[in-house]
């Protein structure tokens, strides 16, 4: 087999001399150095959004480290491996699902959790990577692009965690776990046709969608259309984060000193709604720089994706890496007021533990797939 | 087969690549938007939005200051603040109204009546206004609700300084009482001092003095969180408290005209004649103040109102009787002023008076008539047909002249709020309110207190204290001085007053000998007092007019019609310190219903034994 035809970068003209220890390790040093940037602002963001909590500092770290230890963990796996394993993992998510609804914990107004005595677990993380992995399994056995029975299938096997997941209810959890199954049809070269039938699909079934939204749910919609119109209900998120924001301006108030985000005025300030302390004590530069490094991150991720060696792994990494975006798109668009208020972290800041390490997992895979090469000349 | 699977491969590749690009180019376009959107928010609104952001964290709140305490002249407190915790619901921050304050009664007790007054409240104030549920929390209700506190959003206990009267009922008339700030109010008043206020006075001294006692708002600067939780101050003014007031008013000489006055209908007013200080000021049957502090709730209001005894009635400034006999020593000086009269003139009362040319007959009380009188004995005797034959000869106009100069008809300016200031009548009132000319008749009826005549048991007790004064006409005062909190010395509220001349000074003293006379063997013989000599004039105001050939019959007449029972009085006459009226509502004679009352009042004040007051059913006027 020859794997330098299916190279379009060949890998000296990215970092030659340092292939050989890199790829020893299974890590991918531009990613790597990039989510070690992020994470540290994010850390010192944290910081200024908890109150300068060193508790809460140190939760988040030992978390990252947890989470950089699994990614290095996983990128050690084969992506064939992980390809036998795909059906599996699904089954058992998709189980799991189940389960929470039938018997999980509530928290927050929502069943999100299985409860095994020692941990907590919440089963909709591990389908933001058990979706696309099995969609890409699905897909990678044929030849692409897929024909229309595969997608519809790809589709049914995507709603139905997606489904389960949107009943606990946890909006943003089941629209990443969506978006993770568009991505993987989208890589796989989906016809352009069939992706507008399945966007006149979705927009068909908005109705019903609609009706099938909690109240909390709809409100958060409405506000979004016409956030002034409840400024100290639903409306009132959405306002103070761009005070906030537009407060800090082009240069920010500086670190730790954001009077929106300390005087509680914002509210989530440390977890969903963290980008606008960044934006309020950073200002418009921080936030570009923050940008950046996450367009870096994500144009990364999709030139691993162009160069992988196999369909699975190029599908995989795709979509992982997509998913990655839209957590960013969504949650920068959410607090900045151009999308609808769902609960989506901004990937790697925002506190909290379970989202960064599927994520960082996500990473893992993205770099295995880079690194796991077939013997070349072999 | 192989060369055909890495054609696909290669194929297959490019569109994944090609996918890939597209994704790239999807995301710097998405997140562009983004960058856009910041740029909107960041650059072109930043102005916007930092005075959005400063708006947000410094709130301007004002600090009410405490209002100023009332002191009696011995020092008793009568209106005192004492905090108060309330437990409040701010509506638009619950959720389930009614299952928030079912939680609550579980921990607080909450009666039909607090749900009420909440529903009222509601309705009248804002939703993000707190509304009171429970008033005046226990100490242990307060640690109750704190340790709760967290399950119930939106509620909160405040506290705040709120008026207490400790004396109710007794000071109810003269200080008034204070009250939640009302729309009308809210228009009138300087709405940045009142800013923290919730109470202003609403009647009484608490209304008069509202300026004194109230004080000057503070405010501080703060910073709050969107809870609206302070953070830390960043500038502050703090209030200045009301100033103090120490009363003429002597809380205890007040307790004993209310209990002189036992149940029955009626007024006190004594004054100092040498300041005007009142001295006591009551009006029978009271109320308890405290209950409208916080707002009455309307069973209670309910019934105040509709008592036939009109508990809330403020009778001694604002009830208008006529002054009946009361009125005689005033015409007897206007006689002597005007030159119309001398002590020495006589006149002989048959027991009715007719003007020339008309058939009418004028009678006196006493039917058979007291024969030739000269104004000492028509005092004392207190003969109609006298004063009939000179009010006639006087004229109305040099009548009412000289009554107004004691202050008849007019407001005497006392500082408790609602006084009402009688009628004077006069020729040009009559012609103005009327539309008719003045009837000589009418001059005679006015000349003995009755007819349109109408006079304040305030008005008549200023007149008297004139009267002991030798023509010196003050304002009354309740309050003495007001004292700055902290300031060692109150200083003295000013007096005014203005001076009645008469051509012969020795008028004055024919007046009170003639008053001194009645006390010691006229009309009011049974208060004589062997301790000081006490001047005074009884009196009888018709409530009833009897027709030509009727007699007035007490047994007869069910009591709501029996004659009002009138007192004026001073002493002692060489001294005078306490200048008195003392009106009884359908308690018939003056000097038999009124007087004792005076008498027991003097006595408290001036240091006398009680008088033995030995009620009877003689009719004297």
């Amino acid at each position: 087999m020859a794997t330098r035809s299916s190279s379009y970068f060949p890998d000296d003209t990215l970092y030659p001399g340092h292939r050989g220890l890199w790829q020893r390790i299974h890590l991918d040093a531009p990613l790597l150095v990039a989510l070690l940037a992020l994470c540290g602002f994010g850390l010192m963001v944290l910081f200024s959004a908890s109150d300068q909590d060193p508790a809460a500092l140190e939760r988040q770290l030992i978390r990252l480290g947890i989470a950089f230890a699994l990614m290095i963990a996983v990128a050690q796996i084969p992506p064939a491996r992980l390809r036998s394993w795909s059906p599996l993992l699904y089954g058992v998510g998709v189980v799991m699902l189940i389960a929470v609804l039938l018997f999980g914990d509530i928290g927050k107004g929502a069943q999100r959790w299985l409860d095994f005595g020692v941990v907590r677990f919440q089963p909709s993380e591990l389908l933001k990577l058990a979706v696309p992995m099995m969609l890409a399994w699905l897909l990678s056995a044929r030849a692409l692009p897929p024909k229309l029975l595969w997608v519809v299938l790809s589709a049914l096997l995507t709603l139905i965690p997606v489904v389960l997941i949107a009943k606990q209810p946890d909006l943003g959890t089941s629209l990443l776990v969506a978006s993770a199954g568009v991505m993987v049809l989208f890589m796989a070269g989906m016809g352009w046709g069939m992706i507008l039938a399945l966007a006149a699909v979705v927009a068909a079934m908005t109705p019903l969608v609609w009706i099938g939204l909690h109240d909390y749910q709809r409100d958060r919609v409405l506000t979004f259309l016409n956030p002034e119109s409840d400024p100290l209900g639903s409306g009132y998120h959405i306002i103070q984060s761009k005070i906030a924001i537009g407060s800090g301006g082009i240069d920010g108030k500086g670190w730790l000193n954001g009077t929106q985000s300390h005087l509680e005025f914002l509210p989530e300030r440390n977890t969903d709604f963290i980008f606008a302390v960044i934006g309020e004590e950073f200002g418009f530069t921080g936030i570009l720089a923050l940008l950046a490094l996450y367009l870096f991150i994500i144009l990364r991720g999709l030139v691993i994706a162009a160069r992988a060696q196999d369909r699975f792994g190029r599908l995989l990494a795709g979509a992982l890496t997509l998913v990655f975006f839209v957590y960013v798109f969504v949650n920068t668009g959410m607090v900045t007021g151009l999308l609808p208020v769902v609960g989506v972290p901004l990937p790697l800041i925002s506190y909290g533990g379970t989202s960064m390490v599927t994520l960082m997992a996500g990473f893992g895979i993205i770099m295995g797939v880079h690194t796991h090469r077939l013997r070349s000349r072999g | 087969m192989l060369e055909a699977n890495l054609e696909d491969r290669k194929r297959e590749g490019r569109l994944v690549s090609i996918r890939a690009l597209i994704a790239g180019l999807l995301a710097i376009a998405a997140l562009s938007l983004v960058v856009v959107r910041l740029m909107h928010l960041q650059v072109d609104q930043h102005d916007h939005f930092t005075v959005l952001s400063r708006d947000n964290r410094v709130k301007v709140q004002p600090l009410p200051p405490a209002r100023g305490l009332i002191y009696d002249a011995k020092g008793v407190l009568l209106a005192d603040n004492h905090p108060s915790f309330s437990l409040e619901i701010t509506i638009e921050k619950v959720g389930d109204l009614e299952a928030t304050i079912e939680g609550l009664s579980r921990l607080i007790r909450i009666e039909p009546q607090d749900r009420n007054r909440f529903e009222r409240q509601k309705r009248q104030r804002m939703r993000f206004q707190g509304v009171p549920i429970r008033l005046n929390l226990t100490q242990t209700e307060v640690a109750r609700f704190a340790v709760n506190g967290h399950r119930f959003p939106g509620v909160d206990i405040r506290a705040e300084l709120v008026r207490t009267y400790p004396l109710g009922e007794h000071t109810a008339h003269v200080l008034g009482y204070v009250g939640r700030i009302n729309e009308q109010e809210l228009a009138r008043i300087d709405k940045s001092n009142y800013a923290g206020s919730q109470f202003i006075g609403k009647g009484g001294l608490e209304k008069a003095h509202e300026a004194l006692l109230h004080g000057q708002v503070g405010y501080q600067q703060v910073e709050v969180n969107a809870r609206g939780r302070v953070i830390r101050t960043l500038e502050s003014q703090p209030p200045v408290s009301g100033k103090d007031l120490h009363l003429y008013l002597d809380i205890g000489l007040q307790q004993v005209a209310k209990e002189a006055l036992g149940e029955e209908r009626g007024a006190v007013v004594a004054i100092d004649p040498r300041n005007g200080g009142v001295l006591a000021l009551v009006s029978n049957p009271s109320f308890d103040p405290n209950l409208f502090v916080e707002g009455i709730s309307q069973t209670d209001y309910q019934a105040l109102l509709s008592s036939p005894d009109k508990p809330l009635f403020n009778r001694a400034v604002r009830g208008q009787y006529p002054p009946g006999s009361t009125i005689k020593q005033f015409v007897a000086l206007a006689g002597l002023a005007s030159g119309v009269t001398t002590s020495r003139r006589a006149t002989y009362c048959s027991g009715a008076f007719s003007l020339p040319g008309h058939s009418h007959r004028f009678r006196c009380w006493r039917r058979g008539g007291h024969g030739a009188l000269n104004l000492e004995q028509a005092l004392v005797q207190s003969c109609d047909v006298y004063f009939y034959d000179l009010a006639n000869r006087m004229g109305i106009d040099r009548l009412s002249g000289f009554l107004s100069d004691f202050g008849f008809g007019a407001l005497t300016g006392i500082d408790v709020a609602g006084e009402l200031g009688g009628l004077m009548p006069t020729r040009e009132w009559k012609q103005r309110v009327r539309k008719q000319a003045w009837y000589p008749g009418e001059t005679l009826i006015v000349g003995i207190g009755q007819g349109s005549f109408l006079a304040t048991p305030l008005q008549l007790a200023v007149a008297t204290a004139a009267v002991a004064n030798h023509g010196k006409v003050i304002r009354p005062q309740v309050a003495r001085a007001a004292q700055a909190p902290g300031a060692s010395a109150a200083e003295q509220l000013p007096m005014v007053s203005h001076s009645i001349e008469l051509g012969d000074k020795q008028q004055w003293d024919q007046i009170v000998n003639a008053m001194a006379k009645v006390v010691e063997s006229g009309t009011a013989r049974r208060i004589r007092s062997t301790e000081y000599r006490i001047a005074g004039k009884t009196g009888t105001s018709q409530v009833f007019s009897l027709g030509q050939n009727q007699r007035y019959s007490a047994a007869t007449l069910p009591k709501h019609l029996h004659d009002h029972a009138l007192f004026v009085a001073f002493a002692p006459v060489d001294d005078p310190r306490i200048a008195i009226t003392v009106i009884v509502e359908h308690g018939g004679g003056g000097g038999a219903t009124a007087a004792p009352v005076a008498r027991r009042i003097m006595d408290a004040y001036l240091g006398g034994a009680t008088v033995q007051t030995d009620v009877g059913a003689e009719r004297g006027d």
